[in-house]
């Protein structure tokens, strides 16, 4: 058997956990337009300046929605987030009047294949 | 092609007093040896009794050897030591150390064998520089031939340079002396103006003279094969402007008997004023024009590809090829035939082991032809492993020279540590205090043995005398050089006009090129400078035109910013 690397996308939708004055999201994001893209360990592409989850808080509404360490956030609630400024993205994302976000992320997956149906 | 020599060797046997025998005979005496490596050629030193020394070794060295190496007197001194050779025909082989064979170029002895030269007087030979073929004897006769009519030419040049600068220099004083020695009583007195023109005279010559001297008084450093233009050229104007005057001065003042004397001097100024142009002239063609650097050339030596570049200037093709010799002498190292080729023991395993017999086959040529291509194609599908053998070779030989050199470093720091300098305030007995040649001989002893055997692996034997080591021992013993400075000459070879001058293996070149040699050079000219054992190919390349632009760069514009790797909890 042989794995397949493929990517997908994913729609998440995260219910901000307020927390005093604070409504957090429970996880931490890297990369942008004004980073280093080739110090960022979930690009596939080192010239990608894409915003990438780089942390996800155990049981904070990011896990429990789905986000995953490594997804790459294409938009989050309409607005793109492939062109954007670290301190934009992080912007876009802590909106106080919004309470829930809905992200479309990328995901690298890894799967083997599946020989065994083949086989059999 | 013996007759010649014979007969050049017959008259210079005459005052020698010496038989000898041709040297064929001589040849056929010696039972089954190789002819090249026999014959050996032993520098006579100035003492006739050579043949009862029985010592003569390869390393002898000719002591009071002038400087200056007149050609007729090394042929001649070689043509004499060819002729003591063929009387000692049959002594040459018994010269040997008993049981020794002799040592070939590409035999490395190993660590068993005895060599003494460093101790004792018997002798170790043999070796490629000291003996001749049948072609370089050829070839020496024929260049004791070529020369002679030859250096007519040459001196015909010069001489002839030489009368036309006499006679330009000359000439004004002729002009400004005739009209006072032929006319005097009819010349109008001329007073200070003339004084005046007197003095420019004067030092305008001497400046001639002077400038002269130092552009054409030298001693020529090469014999070019065609007639040097600028120089031919040069001396055409000056002729022709010598005449000019004459031809005025005949005519204007000489036959009409001129009166006023100011106007001969002042046509004898402006001769020399002339003659001073034609000088600055000549400073620019001969010297400047040839200054800034137009092409590169590439010069490759066939024998073992070691190549280097050279910026030149405008040149003709004959005088970049003597230029291009004044470096070869001092930038290649020294061409070693020893080092060419791969050890016999690589290469000869190919072509062993097939025979092809033709079966029925009439034409004779086709025959040759296609069993030579049967025996190469069925060597081809063996198993080729040469380079490996060469690459095992290879290691092992560096290995070797490593441990030698080793060996010969330390030997050698260890002599060193022997001597020292002798102190101003320190009292000694006299029996104990040497000059530097005595030193050198003192320690000479112990490193002779490690100095040998490395010499031996590397190949560089024939290119070091004893001689020539005790006399480089002393000068850096004088000159407070220490060990590392003393190897420095043997761990590297250097380049050729570093040796003796009979390693330099003849100054005779030959230029062969397609285009006249009197042409300038061009991008893309390719000529060849020939000797008897390898060549000096020569390539021109024109050097690129630049174009160079300016960028000006504010000092306050280089500003740096980190590199950002943040993460934001969200």
């Amino acid at each position: 058997s042989y794995l397949i690397s493929f990517s997908f996308q994913q729609r998440i939708e995260i219910h901000k956990l307020r927390q005093g004055d604070n409504l957090l999201l429970g996880f931490s994001i890297g990369g942008g337009i004004d980073q280093d893209p080739t110090q960022n360990p979930f690009s596939e592409d080192k010239t990608d300046k894409g915003i990438y989850v780089t942390r996800v808080t155990a049981g904070g509404p990011a896990e429990v929605a789905g986000l995953q360490v490594g997804d790459k956030i294409m938009q989050v609630n309409g607005w793109d987030m492939t062109m954007v400024t670290h301190d934009q993205a992080r912007k876009r994302l802590t909106k106080r009047n919004e309470e829930v976000v809905r992200l479309l992320v990328t995901r690298q997956s890894l799967q083997k294949a599946v020989q065994q149906s083949m086989m059999s | 092609k013996i007759e010649p020599l014979k007969v050049t060797v017959d008259f210079l046997k005459v005052p020698l007093g010496l038989k000898k025998p041709p040297l064929k005979e001589a040849l056929a005496a010696l039972p089954g040896k190789p002819k090249s490596q026999i014959l050996e050629r032993h520098k006579p030193r100035r003492s006739d009794a050579m043949d009862n020394e029985s010592q003569y070794s390869g390393y002898s060295y000719k002591s009071g050897h002038s400087r200056s190496s007149r050609k007729h007197r090394d042929r001649r001194e070689r043509h004499r030591s060819k002729s003591r050779d063929g009387t000692r025909g049959d002594k040459s082989v018994t010269i040997q150390a008993p049981g020794e064979p002799l040592l070939d170029n590409e035999s490395t002895r190993g660590d068993e064998r005895d060599d003494n030269w460093g101790e004792t007087t018997t002798v170790v030979t043999g070796t490629s520089e000291h003996s001749i073929s049948h072609d370089d004897l050829t070839h020496i006769t024929k260049d004791m031939e070529d020369s002679a009519h030859l250096d007519c030419s040459r001196h015909l040049g010069v001489a002839l340079g030489a009368a036309l600068a006499l006679l330009a220099f000359l000439t004004p004083l002729a002009f400004l002396l005739l009209p006072q020695l032929l006319w005097r009583e009819e010349l109008e007195p001329c007073g200070t103006p003339c004084e005046g023109l007197f003095i420019s005279v004067a030092f305008k010559l001497l400046i001639l003279l002077l400038g002269s001297w130092a552009l054409f008084f030298r001693r020529p450093k090469a014999f070019f094969p065609r007639v040097f233009v600028f120089r031919a050229l040069l001396m055409v104007l000056v002729f022709l402007l010598v005449v000019s005057y004459w031809l005025f001065y005949g005519v204007r003042i000489l036959d009409s008997r001129d009166r006023n004397y100011r106007g001969v001097v002042q046509f004898a100024v402006s001769l020399v004023d002339a003659l001073l142009f034609v000088h600055y002239l000549a400073v620019v063609l001969l010297e400047l024009r040839q200054l800034q650097p137009q092409f590169t050339l590439k010069a490759v030596r066939s024998a073992d590809g070691t190549s280097r570049f050279y910026n030149v200037g405008h040149l003709s093709i004959q005088r970049a090829a003597v230029w291009i010799l004044e470096n070869y002498y001092h930038d290649f190292p020294v061409y070693n035939p020893a080092l060419l080729n791969l050890p016999k023991s690589v290469l000869s395993k190919k072509m062993s082991g097939f025979k092809v017999y033709s079966l029925g086959e009439e034409n004779s040529t086709n025959n040759s032809t296609g069993q030579s291509r049967a025996v190469i194609a069925a060597a081809a599908r063996r198993r080729d492993n040469s380079h490996n053998e060469f690459y095992y070779e290879e290691a092992e030989h560096e290995r070797r020279v490593r441990k030698r050199r080793a060996r010969l470093v330390v030997a050698v720091e260890e002599a060193f540590t022997h001597i020292k300098r002798l102190q101003e305030e320190e009292q000694k007995n006299p029996r104990e205090i040497m000059d530097p040649r005595e030193a050198a001989q003192a320690i000479f002893a112990s490193m002779a043995r490690a100095m040998q055997k490395y010499l031996r692996t590397t190949k560089q034997q024939p290119y070091h005398t004893m001689e020539s080591i005790l006399q480089h021992l002393e000068f850096c013993i004088t000159h407070d050089m220490t060990p590392k400075a003393f190897l420095e000459r043997y761990l590297t070879a250097g380049p050729t006009i570093q040796y003796h001058k009979d390693r330099w293996l003849a100054k005779q070149w030959t230029l062969v090129s397609e285009e006249p040699v009197t042409n300038g050079l061009k991008d893309g000219v390719v000529f060849v400078l020939k000797r008897q054992d390898f060549s000096l190919v020569v390539s021109t390349k024109k050097i690129p035109f630049f174009k160079l632009s300016e960028e000006f760069v504010d000092p306050k514009s280089h500003k740096f910013i980190m590199r950002l790797q943040s993460e934001t909890s969200v």
